[in-house]
């Protein structure tokens, strides 16, 4: 043996091949996505919570003689053509965006988990169900939310019902395709052969296993959900006027775009963060969730 | 062993699985897994189902533990006919009938403990069962040889070996009457085989549980069984106590699989009969005897008239028109 050979307890470094930092700062130093995603998806709702105390102004109150006016001390982003404050409008408008994302994610997992659990584990339903989602899945989300739309009067709630039921067969597709593959697992029929009952196989067995991707993919359909939102917003299609959404603002300072693009932009900028952050999130947590994933970029 | 009455009785067991051919309904054949098999298990026996792969074994195994719904024929278990129970009466009836699968990694759930595993079947039947759960948990781990200090552990903490015994710890929860073990050791190192082999031995003196022990492994069978069937294309060729079986196989089929089966010396040879061709599909099967197409001695009568298992003395069946009995 050569003499340069150490002893492995003096080659620590051989044997700890990546040295992992416990505690909650080594788990968010070792998931930036995550760390970033999740610390800017804070903010926001934080700004969302915090708007009374953050808004300089009050969001509805009109001010024809201050139209349309340039980012200054007392108007941080601007007026807009009614002279309502932008920054303050911003601000609330998180409060619709994440309301509306965050519902349509929480309604499609819980509805899409129940359909999803019964088409995959009853042979009979699953075709009549699967072909109703098809149907759905067939016309494009936006088109089907402005129908439903049209169908109904514009608040937000509504909003939040038009595109739930646009993700809905998402969420369930992904739920059956996880609970068939997990129903034929040795285990569950092991679980079977042991007399235990369909309803403690479902949540013991099968359950577990379609919680993790269902919450990566309830991120997506958030984000997802709070674009769509704005779109119909931005159309007249989604919540009133009156309300201050981002897409609200935008479609107000459609018209000015050329000579006063601030209007447009800082409501913009603020739902791309907002979609960005809760998009990291959901890649960070598909990795986490998913250590065979973890290495793909 | 004959006098006492069959723990497990299976008569004409069949399984088919339809294929869809066409687009609209049923315009295509069926695959006859298995075709007709009966067979009796008295208690405290084993008996070993061989056969190549794709012969209709393990479905034989899942269609008398219902895991899939057997085509036609009856299964009794214990003197009371368990084919055509309701899912609820059915499910009372598995506390006497478990089974051990081939896989100890994917028959666990990776995300329960191994006192979780094994108190499943137990916390199933709680009403009916005597004592603390967590005493007949501990008791089992003793039996099976595992240590009281790996009950908290997940399943990939364990090694093949262990899993199985784990699996095995929870086949024996219930104390059923029959275990059903497809391929229950055909995973392992044959180091381990012998460990796990060994302690279904042990189980079985003790407990006085009858096995059906599916497996293509000749030696394990040899081993474990106390009578062995041979399985072809879907039906039961040949049964028989194990010393008649390996020692004057009488099918021709029994006859090539014995003489394929490697022998530990090395100068040992023998005249090996080789089979011509390829197992038929279990789709388009031959006409007769399904084995007449491969059989080195086959006859006209063969290809016309499908050969019934008959005693041919001594305890020994063989599905065959050209063994004398």
């Amino acid at each position: 043996m050569p003499a340069t050979t150490l002893a492995a307890t003096e080659r620590p470094d051989l044997f700890v091949v990546r040295r992992r930092r416990s505690g909650v700062l080594g788990f968010l130093i070792g998931n930036p996505r995550i760390t970033i995603g999740g610390g800017m998806l804070a903010l926001v709702v934080l700004m969302a919570i915090c708007a009374p105390l953050l808004a300089t102004h009050d969001p509805l109150s009109l001010a024809p003689w201050l139209r349309a006016r340039f980012p200054s001390a007392e108007h941080w982003f601007g007026t807009d053509m009614l002279g309502r404050d932008i920054y303050s409008r911003v601000i609330y408008g998180a409060r619709v965006s994440l309301t509306v994302g965050i519902s349509v994610a929480v309604l499609t997992s819980v509805v899409g988990l129940f359909i999803g659990l019964i088409a995959g584990y009853l042979r009979w339903a699953d075709g009549i169900l699967m072909r109703v989602m098809d149907g759905l899945m067939a016309i494009p989300s936006i088109l089907l939310a402005v129908a439903l739309m049209a169908l109904t009067r514009g608040s937000m709630v509504n909003v939040i019902i038009a595109v739930t039921i646009a993700d809905i067969p998402r969420m369930c597709r992904l739920v059956r395709g996880v609970v068939l593959s997990a129903r034929e697992q040795p285990y569950v029929e092991a679980a079977v052969a042991t007399g235990t009952r369909t309803h403690v196989i479902i949540r013991r067995h099968i359950l577990p296993n379609t919680l993790a991707p269902m919450i990566v993919q309830a991120t997506y359909i958030c984000a997802s959900a709070m674009i769509v939102e704005a779109i119909l917003s931005f159309i007249g299609a989604g919540t009133p006027p009156t309300t201050p959404s981002w897409g609200n603002i935008m479609a107000e300072g459609r018209a000015l775009w050329q000579i006063k693009p601030f209007i447009v932009f800082f409501p913009a900028v603020f739902l791309s963060v907002t979609v960005l952050a809760v998009n990291l999130l959901g890649d960070g947590l598909r990795d986490l969730l998913d250590p065979r994933a973890a290495t793909r970029t | 062993m004959s006098q006492t009455p069959p723990v497990l009785d299976v008569r004409d067991l069949s399984k088919t699985f339809a294929i869809r051919r066409s687009f609209f309904g049923r315009g295509g054949g069926a695959v006859h897994a298995v075709d007709g098999i009966s067979f009796a298990i008295a208690e405290g026996e084993t008996l070993g189902l061989v056969g190549e792969s794709g012969c209709g074994k393990s479905t034989a195994g899942r269609a008398i533990l219902r895991l899939t719904e057997p085509t036609a024929g009856e299964v009794w278990l214990d003197g009371e006919r368990i084919d055509g129970l309701g899912a609820g009466e059915m499910r009372l009836k598995r506390r006497d009938i478990q089974v051990v699968f081939q896989d100890p990694y994917s028959s666990l759930n990776p995300r329960l403990r191994a006192r979780d595993i094994v108190a499943e079947p137990l916390r199933n039947f709680a009403s009916a069962i005597p004592g603390g759960i967590e005493e007949r948990v501990a008791d089992l781990f003793d039996r099976v040889g595992l240590r009281p200090d790996q009950m908290d552990r997940f399943p990939h903490e364990f090694s093949g070996g262990q899993r199985q015994r784990l699996v095995i710890a929870r086949a024996l929860a219930l104390k059923p009457r029959v275990i059903i073990c497809d391929e229950a050791v055909s995973a392992l190192d044959v180091s381990v085989q012998a460990q796990v082999i060994n302690l279904l031995a042990r189980l079985q003196r003790e407990t006085g549980v009858a096995f059906l022990f599916i497996s293509h492994d000749l030696a394990v069978v040899e081993h474990v069984s106390h009578r062995v069937a041979v399985m072809y294309l879907g039906r039961i060729v040949e049964i028989a106590d194990k010393a008649a079986l390996y020692g004057q196989p009488r099918h021709p089929y029994t006859q090539a699989l014995l003489s394929a089966a490697p022998v530990p010396d090395p100068d040992g040879r023998r005249d090996r009969t080789i089979l011509k061709g390829e197992v038929p599909s279990p789709i388009n099967r031959p006409s007769g005897c399904h084995f007449r197409t491969r059989c080195p001695s086959a006859a006209a009568e063969c290809a016309k008239v499908s050969p019934v298992l008959r005693d041919v003395g001594g305890n020994h069946h063989v599905a065959c028109h050209l063994v004398e009995g």
